[in-house]
């Protein structure tokens, strides 16, 4: 199987889409001549044109109600989003128009419209660039929204994001445009709502959202080696829809759960699953679900501090053994 | 600046419009030319029609009204009385393929795009057969097969929306276009500027109508936009702007038409003003403390609808009786839109987690959390739910008024009808009671800007 970057990966996607349907086009701050802040959309704009590939002044509200209304009537755009935090100067479009517009009208119009944007603290961004978001568009009925970690989700996912008939947030992260896997050759479209088990295991069920499937994964080797506990990791790769069969499956195996997220805490991901598991799985819990979040301030700048605020692989390991606390 | 009586007497500023500069300096009335005849009359055909249409909507918005107050309609209702000849009038402007997009005060523009008197009532009603299927209300009407795209409720937000079907006209190389209206509070919106700008930067076909009816809901134009000749926000931005006479249906029809052939043949956007006013309060509950009697009354005197039905007569196109006539018609399919309405059935509460999401053969089906759970979530697939979910709906329905007891009964699958929660439903005079406090400003307190304040929610929680 080739290896490719996440970034490649998603590279590829729109470029096969593009070429599958002509109602296909992507827009976006700097996604043409520029070739996309993180390079994403590079190369597209050479080979599919100004029309279908198409910088766009700095108006996010107004490009993505643009593509909603262009969806509206027959197109499938991709909109980019620079940075999560921007999109939410266009949460306007997505929550009161993208996500409602088919229930307020009776289901007479569909909205296939993609929103892209990364999320993620790492590179020392600061407060208004290095946010985690992922909990306000999965609050959203009629939104998708979809979290992928590996260059071969990011790419299936993507490409069922664009042939998918509803409004996708498609959330990326920053820090991992440049990492390499494995992506199957002429792979076609994922499906949404499918988890991945990321490492097989007995104890511990650790979920890891979006990056955190990654410091979970890591978690769990180091869960291994030193302490003797074998964690089963899960990726949900879409928060909406969620496949929670997969982890409650896990959850009744194990008996126990952690819930790793970059996001913050309050009414975040982790909030929400954990009810889930509690209304759905009570019975077979040993300890309480147990979560890691980021922490509960706006993103800072200082490399030390940032660096503190979002989880790392030892935050989930002491998160881990505190499940075998106490019993 | 108000005077010491009209402050102390609790009223706005004596002259109404705020605090002292009357509406016809403002709007430059004498600029525009009110009352004035700037047209020729087109065809006795075409006038008929125009007149049957702005006859229509009149009294349809009058029925509404009084529909508001029996209750039989809830949450907000925005009436369009004095702006006929500016729907009217845009609107014959359109070619059948064109698109309208408009805002929430919009029974008019259905009801000129050719959307059934009948379904656009239904839809106040919120009942099944309603334009929008009743998810939508008042302010979210929805004609697909009459390429009516909606009316929005988020003051600006369409403009985005509509540029995007502009955008989509072009990208398709159709030679469609849209015409985009809004209200003159939505000029002062972000969407407003970033909407002008691309819309000319990628020379769409799109002409945007300002119903500049004076009033962003109770803030006079002078006082909510610094520029009051609203034609020239665009320039700016490279969409040129024009004003008419929004009490004009001819003049309204013949600056549109202009603006649609530049938008359509030469891809330059256009901006169309037309001054315009509201008779009624921005919606049913509004005290309307900021203008004076005077003030709608002098107004008035400029109705749209008798300055062209005289005209007609006074030209001799049409006679005396066969106005009445055409105002009987009107009146009557009303009195059908409400004997419909009111016997259209309440959307299905197992229909309540339709049309969330598109479902199809190539694309998996979506629930809103998870598909393939062994146990139903509550609040999730509904229909398949069982009783529990079943009766919080009920219970919920039964709170908010929602239709009677046995019609729900009936509605309700065999088996599951016994654990009605029946004491939960307010009473009839209750309901009135509630109403009637929402008409004399009840809900006014509470500010339009917030649909989920008690009034509303209590009232039209249900959608």
């Amino acid at each position: 199987m080739p290896t490719m970057r996440y970034r490649e990966a998603l590279n590829q996607a729109l470029r096969e889409e593009m070429e599958a349907d002509e109602n296909v086009f992507v827009m976006g701050e700097d996604i043409g001549v520029f070739q996309g802040a993180f390079k994403v959309t590079q190369g597209l704009l050479e080979d599919f044109g100004e029309k279908r590939v198409r910088d766009t002044p700095i108006s996010e509200n107004t490009i993505v109600g643009m593509g909603v209304g262009s969806a509206m009537i027959g197109l499938r755009p991709v909109v980019e989003i620079m940075t999560i935090n921007f999109s939410l100067l266009a949460m306007d479009q997505i929550v009161n128009h993208a996500a409602a517009i088919r229930y307020m009208f009776g289901g007479q119009v569909k909205v296939p419209i993609v929103i892209r944007m990364p999320q993620g603290a790492g590179h020392q961004l600061g407060p208004t660039h290095s946010h985690c978001l992922e909990a306000f568009f999965l609050h959203v009925p009629g939104l998708l929204v979809a979290v992928p970690s590996t260059p071969a989700d990011a790419k299936g996912l993507l490409k069922a994001a664009i042939k998918d008939d509803n409004p996708v947030v498609f959330i990326e992260h920053e820090t991992l445009y440049g990492q390499r896997g494995e992506v199957p050759e002429n792979g076609g479209p994922m499906r949404f709502g499918e988890a991945a088990i990321r490492r097989e295991g007995e104890d511990v069920t650790v979920i890891g959202i979006s990056r955190m499937a990654i410091t979970a994964q890591k978690a769990a080797e180091k869960l291994a080696d030193e302490h003797e506990i074998d964690a089963e990791v899960i990726d949900p790769r879409t928060l909406r829809p969620l496949d929670l069969d997969t982890i409650l499956e896990s959850v009744k195996k194990t008996n126990r759960a952690v819930i790793v997220e970059e996001g913050w805490p309050h009414g975040g991901v982790g909030a929400n699953l954990a009810a889930l598991i509690q209304e759905q799985a009570f019975d077979w819990l040993d300890a309480p679900v147990q979560r890691v979040t980021g922490a509960d301030v706006p993103m800072p700048y200082s490399k030390p501090l940032e660096q503190a605020a979002f989880p790392h692989e030892e935050h989930v390991v002491q998160a881990a053994i505190a499940t075998f606390r106490d019993i | 600046m108000a005077t010491r009586e009209s402050a102390k007497s609790g009223k706005a500023a004596e002259k109404g419009n705020g605090d002292g500069a009357s509406p016809a300096e403002v709007v430059q009335a004498e600029e525009i030319g009110f009352g004035e005849i700037k047209h020729d009359l087109p065809d006795e055909e075409t006038c008929r029609t125009v007149l049957s249409k702005m006859m229509l909507i009149r009294r349809f918005e009058e029925r509404a009204g009084e529909m508001y107050a029996k209750a039989k309609i809830g949450g907000f209702l925005h009436l369009c009385i004095g702006e006929e000849a500016t729907v009217v009038g845009a609107t014959q402007a359109l070619q059948e393929t064109d698109y309208l997009m408009s805002t929430y005060r919009e029974h008019g523009q259905a009801l000129a795009r050719g959307t059934h008197p009948n379904a656009v009532m239904a839809e106040l009603f919120g009942r099944e057969d309603g334009c929008s299927r009743g998810r939508g209300g008042s302010m979210h009407l929805f004609d697909w097969d009459k390429r009516f795209l909606g009316g929005y409720g988020i003051v600006g937000g369409s403009l985005p929306l509509s540029a995007g079907v502009a955008l989509a006209c072009d990208y398709m190389e159709t030679e469609d276009a849209i015409l985009s209206m809004m209200g003159d509070g939505a000029t002062n919106q972000g969407t407003f500027g970033e909407t002008m700008n691309l819309a000319a930067l990628w020379q769409l076909p799109v002409v945007f109508l300002i119903i500049n009816n004076q009033f962003g809901m109770g803030t006079a134009l002078h006082r909510h936009s610094a520029v009051t000749d609203l034609s020239k926000k665009s320039e700016g931005f490279g969409v040129p702007g024009t004003r008419c006479d929004g009490m004009d249906v001819l003049d309204v029809h013949s600056v549109v038409t202009e603006a649609l052939k530049h938008a359509r043949e030469d891809r330059r956007p256009q901006l169309v003003e037309a001054v315009t006013y509201r008779y009624r309060g921005h919606s049913m509950a509004d005290p309307e403390e900021y203008r004076t009697k005077e003030e709608v009354e002098e107004w008035r005197e400029r109705d749209p609808i008798r300055a062209f039905s005289d005209r007609l007569v006074d030209e001799g196109i049409l006679k005396e009786d066969e106005v009445e006539k055409l105002d009987q018609e009107a009146v009557e399919a009303v009195d059908e839109s409400v004997r419909f309405a009111d016997e259209s059935p309440f959307p299905d509460l197992d229909s309540l987690y339709d049309e969330v999401y598109v479902f199809d053969s190539d694309v998996p089906a979506w629930w809103t959390v998870d598909e393939r759970s062994p146990e139903v979530h509550r609040g999730e697939r509904e229909r398949e739910a069982g009783k529990l979910p079943h009766e919080l709906a009920e219970m919920g329905a039964a709170y908010a008024g929602v239709g009677d007891r046995e019609a729900r009964e009936r509605r309700a699958p065999k088996g599951e009808q016994e654990d009605e929660a029946g004491d939960e439903e307010p009473s009839a005079e209750g309901e009135a009671e509630a109403k009637g406090e929402a008409d004399t400003g009840g809900e006014e307190a509470s500010g339009e800007g917030e649909p989920g304040s008690e009034e509303p929610s209590e009232e039209g929680g249900a959608d």
